[in-house]
């Protein structure tokens, strides 16, 4: 059974213009213990998609429709005491900056402390020796003093594995890592993906890591969901995403990339830009910039359908159009 | 090719002085803290070519950056631009014109251009300032002309910052930096904040820029697989120093100093996945105390006595310049 | 004109002042003293100067809806036989003439000592601000009334005609302080961005840089503050008058008005001091409403 469920999440947000849709129909899973990347560019919808089951979708954005559901129960529906008390103990999140994701108020032991008490039943006693356990194993040293040591006094790779021990604190199923490592350096940053895996793995939980940077996710992940405006585009396991892409925003999006192997005169470019929320073309939302779009792709939006190893949302590789337009994806 | 190189730095420094306030200094006992962002760094690039410079945070590339184009004065070394000292050119009032030759694109494409002014004042301000043009009809047609450069429409001018997307507005720096016709262009990270579609339309077109104009570019960045695309030199920075300066192929090839190396090695790969990786140690130290010696001796594997008493200075073996006791003595 | 007005209601700020119920009201208030002032001579059914006017048989009527009270006189008259309604209109004129002019001149001030604060920094920076301490630890009445004595001393006898000068100044002495604060707070971060780097990479002068690029971004606040100040000037004015030591009984301002009335509250012609504190509370309190509507509106988070 899959610990995560999305099923059709429509995210709106009200303006005075009229209603924006964020997120547009999306579905997907996470199995236990599976790490799945989502990416996308600017504007794709992912840190919302993360927020949404989090639970921490800002007012006026708001949950339109579809069910997001935890170990089978629905979530998106709870009321905010409920949602409170999944929230920590059954999905950990890791955020982009570690500055300002830790009360510097606070000493570090006093944070970890006070969220495995809050979740487990432990004495304080325990709840201590389990929080400096938890630093060891994210890999702070001499764990025992600087359990009692303040944010500020450590640094940002620190911080962030502080972070991640917060994340882990209250032994969740699920966390949601929006773009852990992108304020890191890149030393740091190949410490902090190790890390994130190895103690994922350890505890059997899942992980949704939400970033822009594709070598991140083929270091990590083990099934990747690529966004546009929106939506899904394509989803499968990540060497089949990476090495043999289906949608051809994928393809375009892989190919821009620049390659630390190869020497390339010119980077291949996508021509345009990822649609306005006001403004998303109608059937699919790629098609302006699609090089190998036809009729229907103007008229009719694609659902997520089997492409090869992957799925995607892309008419191409629907059998009936194979037939009309007579060649293969 | 013989010819002198046109952009020429020679050790290279710049400290702030970063201490407490006076009076904090006299009622705490604090000492004078000195931060030496830029320690000694020399290099040269010819005409028409491009030098990266990489490094993680602290390395000191942004304050290089900005001491190449006037911002800051440096506290010690300078740099020669076409012959002619530029530090010493910019005080005199003939420095204007080396103002013309020498611009510099930034990395916030949010923060980088005024949000009050219409895109046409914002490229047409060079050109004022230097009084190339004066005659409103011309500047129109100039700045249309910049526009359609940099793959944007002349209708834009009359529009303002906020219209204009990310990639879009970073297109607008590089038109204005171009409104002088300069030959050397810094640029501080470009491509850093923009998304990877976005990002390659932007360098694409720099690319093309340079092939058509000549341009010389310096180019920071701490994303080697851009760097890779766009340079032909390479020079490594840790902790205000240069480590490594090489051609491109030979950097990315056969990497010589342990820091360019541990560097490589913590690049998340797309396509050669599932290899074990061994990741490096430590962070990188606070540039208010920097180790003795080698700057990097605590996290480098090859570090001996020597290395942590004796910093090394940038030399050339093996065909690279590069500082590192390691590789002089032969050991690696 | 008006198209740009349609443009404007179209706008953000625009929309959020269709939608503020108290923005439009208070608009709507403001607008009408402010034009009853304006249009004072023109509008005010008599001239209460004019001393050839006046008929000391009128002195002391009651409203017009009172018994006693006559149509023409419609809010009662003073000792004098000077007609309220028309002293409230000049005395508003007065009010906010000098409320704005202060305003004007400290926002002059404070803008400019501001940004160079802001911008040169350094010692510059640290003298205007000790200044701008020192300034604020005066209570501005005190001021006032300090360099009103010193003005008198000084010009025993043209003191009426000096009146207003002094009576600015000594407004704008305390009241430029917040605009510096703020617009060097507001300088100090612009400062540090990248279009202004790149405009001292073209090599365009400091001043210029100020003024072309760092202004046009601080004045937001400032102008927040500016519309909320100009009620609290003008009530420093009527406080001032009220003290005696502000607008002469020749061309009274509202708070003028008010201490002369006061003299006639307890023997029962209530009329004549209560009818300017009602302006004076009309016109504070509007002009402080649509202060705090712009604050509103002008901050992006809350939109």
């Amino acid at each position: 059974m899959s610990l995560l469920q999305v099923k059709n999440l429509v995210v709106e947000f009200p303006t005075r213009r009229g209603t924006l849709r964020a997120l547009d129909d999306i579905s997907f899973e996470i199995a236990p213990g599976e790490i799945l990347g989502v990416v996308g560019e600017s504007g794709a919808g992912k840190s919302l998609t993360g927020a949404s089951i989090i639970g921490l979708l800002e007012p006026p954005g708001r949950v339109a429709s579809g069910q997001i559901l935890l170990e089978g129960q629905r979530i998106d529906n709870l009321p905010h005491e409920q949602m409170r008390k999944v929230r920590g103990r059954k999905i950990g999140a890791i955020f982009q900056d570690p500055l300002t994701s830790l009360n510097p108020l606070y000493s570090v032991g006093r944070q970890l402390i006070e969220t495995i008490t809050t979740h487990l039943p432990v004495s304080q006693v325990e709840a201590r020796e389990r929080a400096i356990q938890l630093l060891r194993d994210t890999g702070i040293p001499a764990a025992e003093q600087r359990i009692d040591h303040y944010p500020h006094q450590f640094s940002g790779g620190m911080r962030q594995r502080v972070v991640i021990a917060l994340a882990l604190a209250a032994e969740p199923q699920l966390i949601v890592a929006d773009e852990p490592t992108t304020a890191l350096d890149v030393s740091i940053q190949a410490q902090i993906i190790t890390l994130l895996k190895t103690i994922c793995k350890e505890r059997g939980a899942a992980v949704m890591l939400i970033t822009h940077d594709m070598g991140v996710i083929a270091e990590t992940c083990d099934r990747v969901a690529v966004m546009y405006a929106g939506r899904v585009a394509e989803i499968g396991p990540v060497h089949d995403v990476i090495n043999h892409p289906a949608h051809p925003y994928t393809k375009g999006l892989m190919a821009c990339i620049p390659d630390m192997t190869a020497d390339r005169e010119r980077l291949h470019q996508i021509d345009g830009a990822m649609p306005r929320l006001n403004a998303i073309p109608k059937g699919c939302a790629y098609n302006p910039r699609c090089d190998r779009g036809f009729d229907r792709c103007h008229e009719q939006r694609p659902d997520l359908m089997p492409a090869g190893a992957t799925q995607a949302a892309c008419w191409l590789h629907d059998a009936s159009s194979m037939l009309t337009t007579g060649e293969a994806a | 090719m013989s010819q002198s190189p046109l952009v020429k730095a020679t050790d290279l420094a710049k400290t702030f002085d970063v201490s407490a306030p006076w009076l904090n200094r006299v009622l705490e006992g604090k000492p004078r803290q000195l931060l030496r962002a830029v320690d000694g760094v020399s290099f040269e690039i010819p005409k028409g070519q491009t030098l990266a410079l990489v490094g993680e945070s602290g390395c000191g590339k942004s304050t290089v950056a900005r001491l190449l184009v006037g911002l800051y004065e440096p506290t010690r070394g300078g740099f020669e631009f076409d012959g002619m000292d530029a530090h010493a050119a910019f005080k005199t009032p003939q420095g204007r014109q080396l103002r013309k030759r020498i611009q510099m694109i930034f990395q916030d494409p949010y923060a980088s251009l005024n949000p009050r002014w219409r895109v046409e004042d914002i490229i047409g301000e060079p050109l004022r300032e230097h009084g190339i043009l004066s005659d409103e009809g011309d500047l129109r047609t100039r700045v249309e002309e910049l526009l359609h450069s940099v793959g944007l429409s002349p209708l834009d001018r009359v529009k303002y910052p906020h219209q204009f997307s990310g990639g879009q507005r970073q297109r607008i720096s590089i038109a204005r930096a171009l409104a002088t016709h300069p030959e050397f262009l810094v640029c501080d990270e470009p491509t850093s904040a923009l998304d990877v579609s976005v990002q390659a339309q932007v360098l694409n077109i720099m690319k093309d820029l340079q092939r058509q104009q000549g341009l010389t570019y310096l180019f920071i960045s701490h994303n080697l697989a851009v760097v890779r695309h766009v340079s032909d030199q390479v020079g490594v920075m840790y902790l205000g120093r240069l480590v490594e300066l090489a051609d491109k192929h030979t950097l990315f090839d056969t990497p010589r100093h342990p820091y360019t190396r541990m560097l490589l090695d913590a690049i998340p790969k797309m396509h050669d996945t599932g290899k074990a990786r061994t990741p490096v140690q430590g962070e990188v130290p606070n540039p208010l105390n920097p180790p003795s010696g080698c700057a990097f001796n605590p996290r480098c594997p090859h570090a001996n006595e020597r290395c942590r008493q004796e910093r090394p200075t940038l030399q050339t073996l093996v065909g690279i310049r590069i500082a590192c006791h390691a590789v002089e003595e032969g050991r690696i | 004109m008006i198209s740009r007005i349609r443009q404007w209601l179209d706008s953000d700020v625009g929309h959020s002042f269709k939608t503020s119920p108290t923005a439009i009201v208070a608009a709507i208030i403001a607008l009408i003293c402010v034009v009853a002032a304006l249009f004072a001579p023109w509008v005010a059914p008599h001239n209460p100067f004019d001393l050839a006017t006046l008929e000391l048989s009128n002195a002391r009527l009651p409203p017009a809806w009172s018994p006693d009270g006559n149509a023409s006189f419609l809010l009662g008259t003073d000792d004098q036989g000077r007609d309220i309604l028309s002293a409230l209109m000049y005395g508003a004129r007065i009010s906010l003439a000098v409320g704005i002019a202060s305003v004007v001149l400290s926002v002059v001030i404070g803008v400019a000592l501001g940004l160079l604060a802001g911008f040169l920094g350094g010692w510059v920076d640290t003298l205007l601000m000790r200044v701008c301490d020192v300034m604020l630890s005066f209570p501005a009445i005190l001021v006032a009334l300090l360099i009103a004595g010193v003005g008198r001393a000084l010009f025993p006898n043209a003191h009426d005609t000096l009146a207003f000068g002094v009576l600015i100044i000594s407004i704008t002495l305390t009241g430029w302080v917040q605009y510096a604060r703020t617009v060097r707070g507001s300088t100090l971060v612009e400062r540090n961005k990248e279009y202004v780097q790149a405009a001292r990479v073209t090599g365009v002068a400091p001043l210029r840089i100020m003024r072309k690029h760092v202004l046009p971004n601080v004045l937001g606040p400032v102008l927040v503050l500016a519309t909320i100040q100009v009620a609290t000037a003008i009530i420093t004015e009527a406080t001032l008058s009220f003290l005696g030591v502000g607008a002469p009984p020749t061309s009274p301002s509202l708070g003028t008005l008010i201490r002369i009335g006061n003299d006639y509250l307890f023997s029962g012609e209530w009329w004549i001091t209560i009818f300017p504190g009602v302006m004076l509370v009309l016109i504070a309190l509007s002009v402080n409403l649509l202060g705090d509507w712009l604050r509103d509106a002008l901050n992006p988070r809350l939109r």
